[in-house]
């Protein structure tokens, strides 16, 4: 994955948001407009220029103690506001495998 | 079976301590992620997509039915109630909480497992025949050997920092079933004009974004020098291999660039300065070692007893079977069992809780509690009486393992891919499944014959699509995925690495697309029994190009 200390010419074809994984189980998080994280690509901060796009990242960059590897990752917004992610990589961080699992064991 | 003494156990129980404190520090902040990285990586722990992936080593792919327990019981514990068998005779659990994972690896420790140097850059799992130490024309136990180099290289400081990371492969046989010339090193028994035993030593082979195969630096090293010699080999490959650009720090960058000839005059020299030292293997320690591994108290059986013949003429299911999975074996009466883990629609390589400790109750019944792990990504039992045959393939076949599919064109080798790999540009698994549902006859599958396909989903080539009949390497334009075929290569004692065939064609019609090769192979075979990588060796990928291409 492209840390955002990497990302040094960030390009903004549109919207953007800052995820990376939790530190505890590596869930998929998105930083949030309150400087936290969540897990729900929904609630995550969307900006729309590299100067927003940096910010976010830095930002994030520095909370090593709750997410690893944070980066700039497209995503879509459509009408009404719903974001979506930007192309199959993120696709499926958000939503897990496109297969299904072998049988989840007997709980 | 080995046994590992109470060094191997105080190792792995000082390890699990020292990773339970990285931890916790990691979790409370005082390890940051850049100073945890490499301390998680030393033990087999990785960060994919969703979640952290535990990889533990399967030593030259040998379990007991403790240990498949064991790991039956880490997949339901602290993963998803499964477990996927890698290329290289591991198993990856792949959604552990890293919170969780010094409690899955003290358990793992207590029946022998782990996860060092299943990754970093060092020497990998040394990986060897499934059918080791019953294989009938192997000249000795591989393992014994894999096992002496890997109490020497397991945690080495002086190659625990290579250029790069180091895969060692050992065969004793003719026949390659360990893919030895795609490893970085890999020696095979064998006997010489003087009826003398020692090893072929090959360097130089990997695959990935610069594929090679092996070649042989040393026709005839006498097995007291195995240790020094390898030894020889890691010096060299950790002064000269380059450290300035990952993808060219593997040693087959480097016996390509300097030439084997000249890779092997350089541990010529270093080897001579150290044969004759503290690592010549003595036979004593030889025996010691192999005295370790433990082979069952066969009993005197006879090959083909009648009952096993009346089943075959009575059920045409057991009778594929019987032709597909079973082998002979070293023993009288005994055979080799190969269970698929290639179901129509699943998986290559992953196995239920569940199918695991099922299979390990068959094992203690039926195969004296040994279960064996394949590069295919298929496990073995390795010591089944050819009297309890007709019994185990019932219940095997009530857990879906008894599909009589291997080596065929629905067996296939696939990487996780995009669906669970941080690296990965394409789905591989996708692929998989699809394939198995087209090719779901197993007649159409006989006719096929002998067919492996390998599936990649990027250029690092987990899934040795360089080395498959039809290889099948996933990337990314446009952000779409995409798939290079290619065809011929094959992964056995005449190793050789597949052609391209033309552009890449896009996911949905890579079905389609091996649909095509094998209509074009049956067309073209001249024979019903000439097997599809013989009629590509003969006509080239041409006519199959043609075929591809002219229908699309």
């Amino acid at each position: 994955m492209t840390s955002p200390l990497d990302q040094k010419k960030i390009k903004i074809a549109g919207p953007v948001v800052v995820t990376a994984n939790r530190v505890g189980d590596g869930a998929v998080v998105y930083r949030s407009p309150d400087g936290g994280w969540t897990t729900e690509l929904g609630g995550a901060a969307v900006v729309i220029d590299a100067d927003s796009a940096r910010a976010l990242a830095e930002a994030a960059t520095g909370d090593d103690l709750n997410a690893i590897g944070p980066y700039i990752a497209p995503v879509k917004v459509l009408p009404g506001g719903h974001v979506r992610p930007g192309n199959l990589r993120e696709l499926i961080r958000r939503s897990g495998p496109t297969i299904d699992l072998p049988a989840l064991p007997d709980m | 079976m080995y046994i590992y003494d109470a060094f191997d156990r105080q190792l792995l129980a000082e390890r699990v301590t020292e990773f339970r404190d990285q931890v916790a520090r990691r979790l409370s902040g005082e390890l940051t992620e850049e100073e945890f990285k490499p301390l998680r990586l030393m033990n087999g722990v990785y960060l994919q997509l969703h979640a952290y992936m535990l990889r533990i080593a399967i030593p030259y792919g040998t379990l007991s039915t403790l240990q498949l327990r064991k790991l039956a019981e880490i997949a339901r514990k602290y993963d998803r109630g499964y477990g996927h068998f890698t290329t290289r005779q591991n198993i990856q659990f792949h959604w552990i909480k890293l919170a969780e994972l010094p409690d899955a690896m003290a358990e793992l420790a207590s029946v022998g497992m782990h996860g060092m140097q299943t990754s970093g850059n060092n020497v990998r799992n040394i990986t060897t025949d499934q059918w080791a130490g019953v294989a009938t024309d192997e000249i000795q136990d591989p393992r014994i050997w894999a096992e002496l180099i890997r109490q020497h290289v397991t945690l080495h400081p002086e190659f625990s920092f290579m250029p790069r990371k180091f895969k060692i492969a050992v065969g004793a046989s003719h026949r390659d079933r360990a893919a030895l010339r795609i490893h970085d090193m890999a020696l095979r028994l064998h006997r010489n004009a003087a009826g003398e035993t020692g090893f072929e030593v090959m360097v130089g082979g990997g695959l990935g974004r610069t594929p090679y195969l092996a070649q042989t630096i040393k026709p005839f090293l006498p097995k007291r020098d195995v240790l020094s010699y390898v030894e020889a080999v890691l010096r060299t490959y950790n002064q000269f291999g380059r450290r300035d650009n990952i993808w060219k720090a593997r040693i087959k960058i480097l016996v390509h660039d300097l030439g084997a000839e000249a890779f092997a005059k350089e541990v010529e020299t270093e080897w001579q300065s150290i044969k004759d030292g503290a690592l010549v293997l003595e036979p004593a320690m030889v025996a010691d070692i192999a005295g370790r591994f433990r082979y069952p108290n066969y009993q005197q059986l006879d090959d083909n007893p009648p009952e096993l013949n009346v089943a075959r003429r009575s059920g045409r299911s057991f009778d594929a079977w019987m032709n597909n999975c079973v082998t002979k074996h070293k023993a009288p009466g005994y055979a080799i069992v190969t269970l698929s883990l290639k179901p129509e629609g699943g998986t290559p390589g992953d196995c239920t809780a569940a199918q695991m400790e099922k299979l390990a109750e068959l094992a203690d019944r039926y195969s004296f509690g040994e279960v064996r792990v394949g590069h295919e990504q298929n496990l073995a039992l390795p010591h089944v009486a050819q009297r309890d045959l007709p019994a185990l393939w019932r219940e095997l076949d009530a857990i879906g393992l008894a599909r009589p599919n291997v080596s065929f064109i629905s067996d296939i080798i696939s990487c996780p891919g995009l669906d669970y790999c941080s690296l990965a540009n394409a789905r591989s698994i996708p692929i998989a499944q699809e394939l198995t549902r087209r090719f779901r006859d197993l007649d159409h599958q006989r006719n096929l014959g002998r067919l492996h396909i390998n599936i990649s989903g990027c250029i690092n080539a987990c899934g040795h699509h360089h080395v498959g009949h039809i290889g099948i390497l996933g990337v990314e334009k446009n952000g779409e995925e995409f798939y290079q075929i290619t065809l011929g290569g094959k992964a056995d004692e005449n190793a050789t690495l597949g052609t391209l065939i033309g552009p890449a064609v896009p996911y949905a019609q890579v079905a389609d697309v091996v649909e095509d090769i094998a209509a074009a192979y049956i067309d073209l075979r001249q024979t019903a029994d000439e097997l599809f990588i013989d009629t590509v060796k003969r006509l080239g990928v041409e006519p199959f190009r043609e075929r591809v291409y002219a229908a699309r």
